[in-house]
């Protein structure tokens, strides 16, 4: 097999299931409960905390586990908006966002909130002077992305938090779902006030993640109950997740920098690969994050070329996963007005740390193929 | 280029005569502890400094190590170059970049080795023009500037050293013998025993702990504050005594009315016996006057009398959040607040005595015999002992 949709979801480290199947069998308590067996949970959750705070340069109580991504945008975006909208109902987002922020914006559409969602350039980046020119006295918020999902752009989020930060009742928000282990974001030094990051994207478990949420900002909580996390997150912890999250989080920060070069490497060579075949257009624009790469062959449907691929132990993606049962158009590549050619006919390669000069080489070879094929019966 | 060494300034030691020599050694032995994580570091003591070699660590995060040291002064980062006009400059304009927020400078040249062809008025003039036309915003003031770079040009080499942080003041740990802290796990005893090392001292602490009337939790909660402190006391250890027994009888046999009294001044006693053993000749207590039932004048007397070694209360004096500021700072707040029962809150008697008489104490006290309780109690004692280096949560690390 060859799995090159990284992006969508990652093989779990060995290490980490191992941490993860220790903290099942062993530390079962509830965090919560008094005894000495509690306790041990209650320790070990507190050191998992401090860790992964280490590792993410905040401070322990600015870090929320949860149960991924989703959660983590969800929990970020509407409990800013619950908890101050009675300073004001405008939320700045991009027309690229996950759809976990997207429609955590549309519901909030739905509640009487204002949301502006910003266009972005043909490379799919946010023009920093549209946000400023986007912030009304009403504004409570700005999310946008680190990494987009599809294209693998690299937002501006050191300017965009500058902006932001000139304004003391804006929160800023980022999703770092794709970003994080990939490129280098101190939240606290861009003017982050709350980022979301998820296990499973990094070597992790599913139903792994956390949210920082920068001391003294308030949210509204998604879930009520006992009082965890601080309160923003009630509900018993998943400690096993956890320290398989806090574990997978040490592993990939640690081969960061080795891993890039490795990654810049693939790349390069996918992408002189790729311009070799005539009819693949290649989408991710220069100075992109290594580990994704968004090509079309216009004219052919993308499902084709997944499932011609799948029979030979293949796997890329079309657009996201959490988007791509809807059969219309890559809404990520409409906004960078690629033409609807181009965007219906999107795929998605994305690399790991595990992937190798072999797995390129087969995969091209495969591809061109496929496409010749499909160009003798198809014309 | 890198800064590649700290600076470090002492605080009033360098006033400390014929014992300075050996405060000296212990600053020199508490720093290299402290900087134990960083393994490339070499600290170099010079007649009237420390320089911490970086060797490549990263001069941010030793810095920060550093500041929590006692006996220091203040601290530079210092770049170490080969005696050249180029090199200078280079340094100067480097020093001045990476001095977050400073909008005016003033350049010091001392220039120890004459050989050296320029002269040190003429070499701050240079470099302030050199700085002037690479930076912008950035002004020149010789008077109250926001950051003083200083260079040095010695035989060997040039120094060029940049703005100041603040040390942590006070004296080495080690320096001035040893205290026994009694620490509840409440905000104020952890801050006492940092100001008792602020003064050199160092401290060991005796916690009373009453299964099942206090719990485990709040034993490990004194433990993590106990690890918290050795961010300043580089070690520490903690004689656990079972109190159980003694609260028991004390609740059963000792009138309502005196038995916080009569309670305080068993852990006195029981401390005094973990004092002789370990060759500790005073006690340090979190207690400020007034704040409670315990901290009169009138029970701080009945209390005390009980043992003639010093008591050192160096919260005496103080509001309570003023006491909750030096506790944030210092990191103990967070783990104090913890809500669980500590062995002077279960026993709580309905209407404690704040005008005790240290007679009736005493008279209350002989109708019983403690002595074999307290010997049980010295006998069971636990002791732990904390350093930086290992973390109470050892067990948990092959997880990581």
């Amino acid at each position: 097999m060859i799995y090159l949709d990284n992006s969508a979801t990652t093989k779990p480290h060995p290490e980490v299931l191992e941490a993860y199947h220790k903290v099942a069998e062993h530390y079962f308590g509830n965090p919560s409960s008094i005894h000495h067996f509690g306790g041990e949970s209650e320790r070990l959750l507190t050191h998992s905390k401090k860790q992964a705070a280490n590792i993410l340069n905040v401070l322990p109580e600015e870090i929320v586990f949860t149960s991924g991504g989703t959660e983590g945008n969800n929990m970020a975006i509407k409990g800013i908006a619950f908890a101050h909208q009675n300073r004001g109902k405008h939320i700045i987002t991009s027309q690229v966002e996950h759809p976990s922020v997207l429609e955590a914006c549309h519901a909030l559409e739905s509640l009487g909130f204002d949301i502006t969602y910003l266009p972005v350039s043909k490379e799919g980046i946010v023009n920093v002077d549209d946000l400023r020119n986007s912030i009304t006295p009403e504004t409570i918020l700005v999310s946008i992305m680190s990494v987009n999902n599809e294209l693998g752009t690299i937002q501006p989020i050191s300017e965009i938090g500058t902006i932001v930060k000139k304004h003391p009742k804006i929160f800023f928000h980022v999703d770092h779902v794709q970003g994080l282990g990939k490129i280098a974001l101190d939240f606290k030094a861009a003017g982050v006030d709350l980022c979301t990051v998820s296990g499973h994207k990094i070597h992790g478990v599913k139903g792994t993640g956390a949210l920082f949420i920068r001391k003294g900002t308030t949210l509204f909580p998604l879930q009520h109950g006992g009082g965890q996390e601080g309160t923003f997150r009630s509900g018993t912890e998943n400690l096993a997740g956890i320290v398989a999250f806090t574990k997978a989080l040490r592993l990939i920060k640690e081969a960061q920098d080795e891993n890039q070069v490795r990654l810049l490497k693939l790349n390069k060579m996918l992408r002189e690969h790729l311009r070799e075949i005539p009819q693949v257009i290649i989408n991710s624009p220069a100075g992109t994050v290594p580990h994704i790469l968004n090509f079309s062959v216009p004219g052919y449907k993308p499902e084709v070329i997944i499932h011609s691929l799948g029979e030979k132990e293949i796997y890329i993606s079309t657009k996201s996963a959490c988007s791509s049962k809807r059969s219309d158009e890559s809404a990520v590549l409409a906004a960078c007005q690629l033409g609807e050619a181009r965007a219906t006919s999107a795929l998605r390669v994305s690399l790991s740390y595990g992937t190798t000069e072999e797995d390129i080489e087969i995969f091209i070879n495969v591809l061109r193929r496929i496409v010749n094929e499909l160009h003798e019966v198809m014309g | 280029m890198k800064f590649d060494q700290i600076m470090v300034r002492y605080g009033e030691m360098a006033l400390k005569g014929k014992n300075r020599h050996s405060f000296e050694n212990k600053l020199h032995s508490n720093l290299s502890k402290k900087l134990r994580n960083f393994p490339a570091v070499k600290i170099k003591k010079t007649r009237d400094r420390m320089y911490v070699l970086l060797n490549g660590e990263n001069p941010y995060a030793v810095m920060e190590k550093c500041q929590e040291v006692f006996g220091i002064q203040s601290l530079s980062f210092a770049v170490r170059i080969e005696q050249s006009e180029d090199s200078i400059k280079a340094a100067a304009l480097y020093a001045m970049k990476e001095a977050e927020g400073a909008r005016t400078f003033k350049i010091s040249t001392k220039r120890t080795d004459k050989q050296f062809p320029i002269r040190s008025q003429d070499m701050n003039q240079i470099l302030g023009g050199h700085i002037l036309s690479n930076t912008e915003g950035i002004t020149v003031d010789v008077h109250n500037p926001d950051v003083e770079i200083k260079v040095e040009v010695r035989q060997d080499a040039a120094y060029v050293t940049s703005q100041n942080y603040p040390g942590a003041g006070g004296l080495p740990v080690g320096t001035t013998g040893k205290t026994l802290l009694l620490l509840s796990g409440g905000i104020d005893s952890p801050v006492a025993g940092y100001l008792a090392m602020k003064r050199g001292v160092e401290v060991e602490a005796v916690h009373f702990h009453s299964p099942p009337y206090t719990s485990e939790r709040a034993k490990q909660k004194v433990l993590d504050l106990a690890q918290e402190m050795t961010r300043y006391g580089i070690k520490l250890k903690v004689h656990i005594i079972p109190f159980t027994k003694i609260q028991q009888k004390i609740h059963r046999e000792m009138p309502d009315g005196y038995s916080m009294t009569i309670m305080r001044r068993m852990m006195l006693r029981i401390s005094e016996a973990v004092a002789k053993e370990q060759v500790i000749l005073s006690f340090t207590t979190g207690e400020s006057l007034g704040q409670v039932a315990s901290q009169t004048m009138e029970s701080m007397s009945a209390i005390n009398d009980v043992t003639n070694y010093p008591i050192i209360r160096p919260l005496v004096a103080m509001d309570k959040l003023e006491i909750i500021d030096i506790s944030r700072k210092i990191g103990t707040y967070d783990i104090s607040i913890r809500p669980y029962e500590d062995c002077c809150t279960v026993f709580v008697p309905k209407a404690p005595k704040t005008k005790p008489s240290k007679e009736k104490a005493l008279e209350y006290e002989q109708s019983t015999d403690f002595s074999e309780d307290i010997k049980e109690a010295l006998e069971q004692k636990e002791v732990i002992s904390f350093s930086q280096k290992k973390s109470s949560e050892a067990k948990f690390e092959d997880l990581f």
